[in-house]
């Protein structure tokens, strides 16, 4: 039997250091996203509202020149959210022209002001992915669930402890994203990144130092940028974030006194059976 | 065990019912008076809780399927509009989503169980050989529902595990176009994929109503592998005995649920699946749901495409051979070293074969891929039938009661002394 076992543990240890040594190869070319600390994370995260607004700033006046963020105006008004009065958020609709879902009784496509039920639209240059393409060479992908559509390994044995509470890691996504806005380290390569799987990135850098003028005296600093914007983008793919760990932690607690409670129960009634 | 019903209604109204429909009585026998071995562990809870899952499942299921659109142009965005703007849609999709996960972990566990107290021996080869066949309609069921949210990697799914049939030499191809509806997965394959995931379920329910009256009937297995042979000495009644047991278990089970659900709902669900489906950008890495990773990592461990497939199928048929396999009289690995000791080994293959199914297929890994999927049908068609005759197993005791009450009375005189 021990014969068996160490033969075991030998092959086991033998395939770990194969795995372990193609790691770190791999590990010094493409660095992994460092972790950053987020208001939004653990058990009792939610998300800092003056940051959301600030990251809907960076997101306005720049990120919208290429990338779409197909949420509806009115989500900016969630209290949980970036918090934006209603009177703010009508006048913000209204200064964009959508496109009418309907054509008018004349059978003409038309445009007019927007209303917080609308679609926050597309940028104006690219009316879609296909003219986006043709112009950047790859379409800009869509802002509204990036958070949760990037991500990159964790390998083993980490996303093992990934799971587990108190040590729970759900920000991938955003770390990547964060990363990202901080991996243009070549400045003679803009297309060049240090996170980006192969590093041969379609978008160029696209904010650099003091690119947005923040009003509530926060530095302009592209570090500051990019945790406001990666923060606004995890909102938006995930708005219910907050009301989901609030119900979490009133569902848990009821868990834990029923199941203690029929444990004391089931030994009860076991007793009665000897 | 079976037979017809002693239990007389209390009421007039009950007794008129029970005369002409005795469902109560069968309520009652196989749910109240249906004795359970007094010895049974926490193993023997997962039955439960499985019921329980399918419940979860159909429930959450049909919930969404009210607001789900199975159409490759709205599918995505009808999946956005569930999270977004229903009503706790949110909450029903990561139950249901998280639920699959769950659904399977318990589904594992009760295999296992199965395998390591030799759950599936005469008297219960049928019994086992229903609860294969529930578990193949579970992956299918889980495949067909990974595709609805028509994420790029529910695409990418559809098309590699569709494709396999084209390795069926002559009509594979026309099979695959047949199943898609087309030339490539597309809108009518979605269609007819939410059609079949909203049907398998429910021939589940019908399966799991067999598998527990072919329970009901042969009685439970146990910890110790001997048959019930005195019913007042050796079983205790399920309600209240089994029943307690099967709530707390539950109970903690539901903690486990919650926990995926409310903190870590992304957890299981590949990023990819968050962008929309484009036959032109396939992910960099198609991987499916961790729960049938070890099967794909059997397919791609196989140089030959058709035999990569046969091998897939194999593995999981293979369980249904089980009873015959192995012929050792004795059921539980607590009375068989050996078998013990392979029954770990085999338990660590299926974990190594799930891990290699995550990776990106190296020449290394493949190799060590190619080892364990020989380990894995090696157990079976190796292992099981030479320790069926070889091994030196320990002494059984006489009865289930000999099994326990030794060791309770032993512990009531150390606690008086």
């Amino acid at each position: 039997m021990i014969r068996f076992k160490s033969a075991a543990l030998a092959s086991a240890a033998l395939a770990l250091s194969f795995g372990g040594f193609a790691l770190a190869q791999e590990e010094a070319d493409q660095p992994k996203p460092p972790r950053q600390e987020w208001s939004f994370a653990g058990m009792f995260g939610t998300y800092d509202q003056a940051q959301l607004q600030r990251g809907f700033q960076v997101y306005r006046e720049v990120c919208s020149n290429c990338h779409a963020l197909s949420i509806p105006f009115r989500a900016l008004a969630d209290p949980d959210g970036p918090g934006y009065g209603e009177d703010q958020v009508k006048t913000l609709a209204a200064s964009y022209q959508v496109t009418n879902a309907e054509p008018n009784d004349k059978g003409e496509i038309f445009k007019r002001p927007g209303t917080p039920a609308d679609l926050i639209p597309r940028p104006e240059a690219y009316p879609n992915d296909q003219a986006a393409a043709a112009v950047l060479g790859k379409a800009p992908p869509d802002m509204n669930l990036l958070a949760k559509a990037r991500k990159y390994e964790r390998g083993f044995p980490w996303f093992v402890f990934d799971a587990l509470p108190g040590l729970e890691y759900q920000e991938v996504g955003s770390d990547y994203i964060d990363a990202i806005l901080n991996g243009y380290t070549k400045p003679d390569d803009p297309q060049w990144n240090l996170y980006y799987p192969g590093h041969k990135i379609a978008m160029p850098q696209p904010i650099t130092d003091g690119a947005v003028k923040y009003t509530d005296g926060t530095a302009p600093t592209l570090s500051n940028y990019s945790k406001d914007i990666t923060a606004f983008l995890t909102w938006a793919a995930e708005p219910n974030l907050p009301e989901r760990k609030k119900i979490g932690l009133r569902v848990m607690l009821f868990l834990f006194v029923l199941a203690g409670l029929l444990y004391f129960t089931k030994k009860r009634v076991g007793e009665a059976a000897h | 065990m079976s037979g017809p019903s002693t239990y007389v209604p209390k009421s007039a109204i009950g007794r008129w019912f029970e005369s002409r429909l005795p469902l109560m009585g069968l309520v009652h026998s196989s749910f109240v008076a249906y004795p359970v071995p007094r010895n049974l562990n926490y193993m023997w809870t997962f039955g439960a809780i499985l019921s329980f899952m399918l419940v979860a499942q159909i429930v959450t299921g049909v919930v969404l399927a009210m607001h789900y659109v199975p159409s490759a142009t709205e599918a995505f965005s009808s999946i956005n509009h569930i999270m977004r703007d229903v009503n706790y849609g949110w909450l029903v999709r990561y139950m249901h989503t998280n639920g699959a996960t769950l659904f399977f972990l318990a589904c594992y566990t009760h295999m296992f169980r199965g395998i390591y107290y030799g759950s599936f021996k005469a008297p219960r080869e049928l019994l086992w050989i229903i609860g294969v066949v529930i578990y193949f309609l579970m992956a299918a069921t889980a495949f067909l529902g990974y595709v609805l949210p028509w994420g790029s990697m529910s695409f990418a799914g559809a098309t590699v595990i569709t494709n396999l049939l084209s390795a069926i030499p002559l009509v594979g191809t026309a099979i695959t176009y047949w199943l898609w509806g087309g030339y490539a997965v597309g809108d009518p394959t979605l269609n007819r994929f939410f059609s079949l995931h909203y049907l398998l379920p429910f021939i589940i329910v019908g399966a799991v109503g067999l598998h527990v009256w072919a329970l009901h009937v042969t009685g439970q297995n146990n910890p110790d592998g001997v048959e019930v042979k005195n019913a007042e000495r050796d079983t205790v009644a399920f309600t209240p005995y089994a029943t307690i047991k099967d709530v707390f278990a539950l109970s903690v089970w539901l903690i486990i649920y919650a926990w995926l659900i409310f903190y870590i709902p992304n957890y299981v669900l590949d990023a990819d699946n968050s962008n929309i489906a484009n036959p032109l950008a396939t992910p960099a890495h198609v991987v499916p749901e961790w729960y049938l990773l070890p099967f794909y990592a059997i397919l791609r461990a196989i140089p030959n495409k058709l035999m990569g497939v046969i091998a897939l199928f194999a593995s999981i048929a293979i369980l249904a051979f089980l009873p015959w396999l192995d012929r050792s009289p004795v059921k539980s690995a607590k009375y068989r070293p050996t078998y013990r000791f392979f029954f770990w080994v085999f338990v660590v293959i299926c974990i190594g074969l799930g891990w290699l199914g995550s990776q990106e297929p190296t020449e290394g890994l493949t190799l060590i891929a190619r080892f364990l999927t020989v380990g894995y049908f090696g157990f079976f068609l190796v292992i099981m039938p030479l320790l069926s005759f070889t091994e030196k197993t320990k002494p059984i005791p006489a009865s289930i009661a000999d099994a326990v009450l030794p060791k309770k009375a032993d512990a009531t005189a150390a606690a008086q002394a």
